[in-house]
């Protein structure tokens, strides 16, 4: 069922690329089935029951290599957060109408084979793999109908995120040479190895590396802003709400309990510059007056309070992380889907121009507010729940770095607010006068996505009820089977 | 012997087609001929044995390579005919052609320095021929004499190398050499040395590994494009194959006298190569530094020495192999339309014939190794064998090569996506759909299930 759920969109893609001009509505069909049958496998899944839906054959058998998936239930949460944002994703883009829609929405739909592949491997060289492949949509996305600038942006992109998953290709084979032999690319048999401190450093480090850059980490943030703006928007949203998930995932699932040595060595510099990154990039976008700009460098704030609260190894930090990852998901596709209408009607981005569109658009200014509130944490949104655990098991780690990350909510509301001033309030100009309300179509889009923001910032327990038994379960694999001690509970 | 045998008379015929004058059923008659050899060939697999008094050695190593080299042949002739620059000279391309892919089967297949010696000379003889094959063309006779002053040097090395080693073994026949090697337990003369180090200089010409490439670009550049199709693809494979079993079958007793220098070869190839791919503009002369970079590459599944590392040479082969001979045949087509061969002729592609750029990007990315592509495999393969023996140093750079090398294929597919420039469209006939449509099928193939070609020999 597993492998139902990685090749269909697979499938899907190839329907839509010969479908010609229908290609929109077979890729949202597809997208929805995609997200039914999640939910089925949803129902079936029992949290405490570990790993399920486990598949399992030889794939390159002479290396060691097998084709190995399964889901436990920080997996799950991923594939449910990929599978329902991509067919949100491709109803945001009906309102647009890009130039061969066949290929644009076959390559989105490749694109979430590879993110479901990335979320449910366990095997290493099939991790890698799929790693790879989400990286080649979205890149030819980005190129083909990206914006002025592209070709240089993209490339760089390329060749940063490129880097980076070549460092964890060496990085994981050395730990196949490590395995007793037969070599084997299974993650168990990772988890099992017995490496020395200085190696799990070096390890380490190649891994950080290649998640820190597809989170992107400070100081390896600097493709994202360009990337993020200069993409056509659906490739912004699968970047942002999906694929730098890729990069907390990957360190939940493949370094902290791979290298527990080396995180314990290490783990504290990747704190500080993860709260660095939540500060900095804060202070950025203060001053940004683009606002999908602004937007870019919000992410980087809140991916470094993730990733923070992820390193400090603490339940809280880790059960924090997944709330914080759904729930930036969410809002970061509905900021840039609300960017999205705002430059195709009024041609800028700038805020400068902006002002007293809640005038003209109420149900878009409430839409709006909504998504900014809880991407601000405010209470009762999904926003609040995820920055409150993660706050409370940074504190756990450090006092000092949980006050200094904790200044990302006094900011986040400084120029989340300050944007919403610029836009909705004050008095309309020219420009903004005649600002249409939003569609049904827009509306549909955004409807699902605020639902979300309440359910995740009212009734958490839902999610973390999946999530928790996996984690405690992933806490125990560093405690155990290395002797690293962790903070209590 | 049956499959020497029958490619051996295909080129006598083939010669003879002009003169008794069924030069318009030649094309087939060739393919056929090809088509038959294959065949034999794969009766020999697990066979073993030797050949004309151990001069030739039948194994499945060399029964996968002749079979790799036919079958880039057949598709050669398949693809080629159109581009010839006069209509005579039809019969004169395939014979040499078949001629040097007889050369090349003897590089495989050999069992004594003397077979090495001579398959290199049959391959190279024809192959000098054809560089200059466009007799009006400056460049094409400037390929032509670099590639011959340059080759006869090497292959004075190889005859020197040679003598030398057969003053310190008293034989040419590779088994005899080995087992003096290993008897002699790391004492080797000064002579011995030299020899072995002449040998490597000599095949690091022939595979164009730096710091003995500089005729490569040239001679790429300025040859016939369908001639550098045949040189990049099967002679390369061919001249692999041949340093793998001189080599790893041969000196591999004492890899002492040999293995730092070619780590050294191969570190400096992977990085000339690469790094001066990305300042050319012409694809034709990028495709000939890749191709350096490439061999950089494959020289490190020499190093690697262990049971991977044949099977790894023969994916990397066949993978280059298959991407390349898609990018000549593509450069093929646009070039005749353009009229020139400079990567901004890509430009527009995806809008002047999409299967043409959806082929163009499968090659780019297997030759960048991006998986799902064959390219990836390779690069996978040769690299864990090089870690497995200890080269870790040598890994990593390869991988900031292969990095490096991101930027010139993406070039190429940044041009074809270039939308701006309008251009006319290319034509693509149905035998070169179908090539086309084979070789990206098998970089696909190869990516998604390698199995079928890794664990072969």
């Amino acid at each position: 069922m597993l492998s139902i759920l990685i090749f269909f969109p697979l499938l899907a893609a190839f329907a839509a690329l010969m479908s010609g001009a229908n290609a929109k509505r077979i890729a949202l069909a597809a997208a929805i089935l995609e997200f039914g049958l999640s939910i089925f496998m949803t129902i079936g899944f029992n949290p405490a029951g570990g790993t399920q839906y486990l598949v399992e054959f030889g794939w390159v058998t002479s290396l060691g290599i097998s084709y190995k998936a399964g889901l436990d239930g920080i997996s799950l949460l991923l594939v449910l957060l990929t599978t329902f944002l991509v067919p949100v994703i491709i109803l945001s883009s009906f309102r647009h109408n890009y130039k061969n829609p066949a290929l644009f929405y076959s390559l989105i739909l490749t694109m979430q084979m590879a993110l479901v592949g990335v979320f449910s491997a366990l095997d290493g060289f099939l991790f890698y793999v799929f790693w790879e492949l989400a990286l080649i949509p979205i890149y030819l996305i980005c190129l083909m109908w990206g914006g002025k600038d592209r070709v240089r942006i993209t490339l760089k992109f390329f060749i940063y995120t490129l880097f980076g998953s070549l460092l964890m290709l060496a990085a994981l084979i050395w730990l196949w040479m490590k395995t007793p032999a037969p070599h084997s690319f299974d993650i168990r048999a990772f988890y099992d190895l017995n490496l020395s401190a200085t190696e799990q450093g070096w390890i380490f480090w190649a891994f950080f590396l290649a998640f820190a850059i597809k989170m992107p980490v400070f100081p390896f943030h600097t493709w994202q802003p360009d990337t993020y703006t200069d993409s056509p928007t659906p490739g912004t949203m699968l970047l942002s709400g999906i694929m730098l998930k890729m990069g907390v995932y990957g360190a939940l699932r493949w370094l902290l309990p791979v290298v527990p040595a080396g995180v314990h060595e290490w783990g504290n510099l990747a704190m500080i510059l993860s709260v660095t990154g939540v500060v900095y990039a804060s202070c950025i976008a203060l001053v940004q007056k683009d606002f999908k700009r602004l937007i870019a460098y919000s992410s980087i704030a809140h991916v470094g309070l993730i990733s923070a609260g992820i390193f400090s190894l603490t339940l809280q930090g880790i059960e924090g992380g997944m709330i914080q990852m759904l729930s930036h998901g969410i809002n970061v596709v509905g900021l840039f889907f609300i960017a999205e209408i705002l430059m195709e009607r009024l041609k800028t981005r700038d805020l400068a121009d902006l002002g007293g569109i809640r005038l003209s658009a109420p149900a878009f200014s409430t839409f709006f507010l909504i998504v900014l509130l809880a991407s601000i944490a405010l209470p009762l949104t999904n926003g609040f729940v995820g920055e409150f655990l993660l706050i409370n098991g940074i504190f756990q780690y450090s006092t000092w770095m949980a006050a200094v990350s904790g200044l990302t909510i006094i900011l986040g509301a400084v120029y989340m607010l300050s944007a919403y001033q610029k836009i909705a309030l004050g008095k309309p100009n020219k420009l903004t006068e005649k600002f249409a309300d939003l569609t049904p179509t827009e509306k549909w889009v955004l409807i699902p996505l605020v639902l979300m923001i309440f359910w995740i910032g009212v009734y958490p327990g839902y999610f973390l009820g999946i999530a928790e038994p996996s984690i405690k379960a992933l806490r125990d694999v560093i405690h155990m089977s290395h002797g690293i001690s962790l903070l209590s509970n | 012997m049956t499959t020497l045998i029958v490619i051996t008379a295909l080129g006598l015929v083939t010669l003879f087609s002009e003169i008794f004058g069924f030069r318009k059923v030649l094309h087939p008659i060739v393919l056929a001929g090809l088509a038959v050899a294959f065949v034999t060939n794969i009766f020999d697999w697990n066979k073993g044995g030797h050949l004309f008094n151990e001069m030739m050695v039948i194994d499945n190593f060399s029964v996968a390579f002749t079979g790799l080299l036919i079958a880039i042949t057949f598709i050669w002739c398949l693809m080629s005919p159109d581009f010839f620059t006069e209509p005579s000279s039809e019969a004169d391309h395939f014979a040499l052609i078949i001629f040097s892919l007889i050369g090349a089967m003897v590089m495989v297949t050999f069992a004594n320095m003397i077979m090495l010696f001579l398959g290199i000379e049959i391959l190279s003889i024809s192959l000098y021929i054809l560089a200059g094959s466009n007799k009006t063309n400056l460049a094409s006779n400037e390929a032509a004499l670099k590639y011959f002053l340059m080759g006869s040097f090497a292959t004075g090395f190889l005859l020197f190398g040679i003598a030398l080693i057969y003053g310190v073994t008293g034989s040419f026949n590779l088994e005899a050499i080995s087992s003096h090697l290993a008897q002699s337990a790391g004492q080797n003369a000064v002579m011995m040395l030299a020899g072995v180090l002449m040998m490597m200089i000599a095949l690091s010409f022939k595979v164009s590994a730096a710091p003995f490439h500089f005729w490569a670009p040239d001679v790429y550049q300025g040859s016939p494009t369908v001639i550098t199709a045949f040189m990049s693809t099967a002679v390369k494979t061919a001249a692999f194959a041949a340093f793998f079993r001189l080599f790893l079958h041969t000196f591999s007793a004492s890899p002492s006298i040999w293995a730092p220098t070619l780590m050294i070869i191969s570190g400096l190839t992977i990085l000339l190569g690469n790094i001066t791919a990305v300042y050319q503009t012409n694809f034709k002369r990028m495709l000939a530094y890749s191709s350096i970079a490439h061999a950089g590459y494959m020289l490190m599944a020499l190093l690697a020495m262990n049971d991977s590392a044949a099977s790894s040479l023969l994916f990397y082969t066949t993978a280059y192999s298959v991407s390349s001979i898609t990018a000549f045949a593509i450069l093929l087509l646009i070039s005749h339309q353009t009229g020139n061969d400079e990567i901004k002729s890509f430009n527009g592609l995806a809008k002047r014939s999409p299967f043409l750029a959806a082929v163009t990007v499968i090659a780019m990315f297997s030759l960048a190794g991006i998986p799902p592509t064959a390219g990836f495999f390779a690069k996978y393969y040769v690299f864990s064998a090089a870690a497995q023996n200890g080269y870790i140093g040598l890994v990593l750079l390869a991988i900031i090569g292969s990095l490096i090398g991101v930027l010139y294929y993406f070039r190429v597919i940044i041009s074809v996506f270039k939308t701006e420039e309008e251009g006319q469209d290319v034509r693509v006939g149905p035998v070169f759909r179908m090539i086309l449509i084979a070789t990206s099928l098998a970089a696909l193939l190869l990516g998604i299930a390698p199995g079928i070609l890794a664990g072969l020999i």
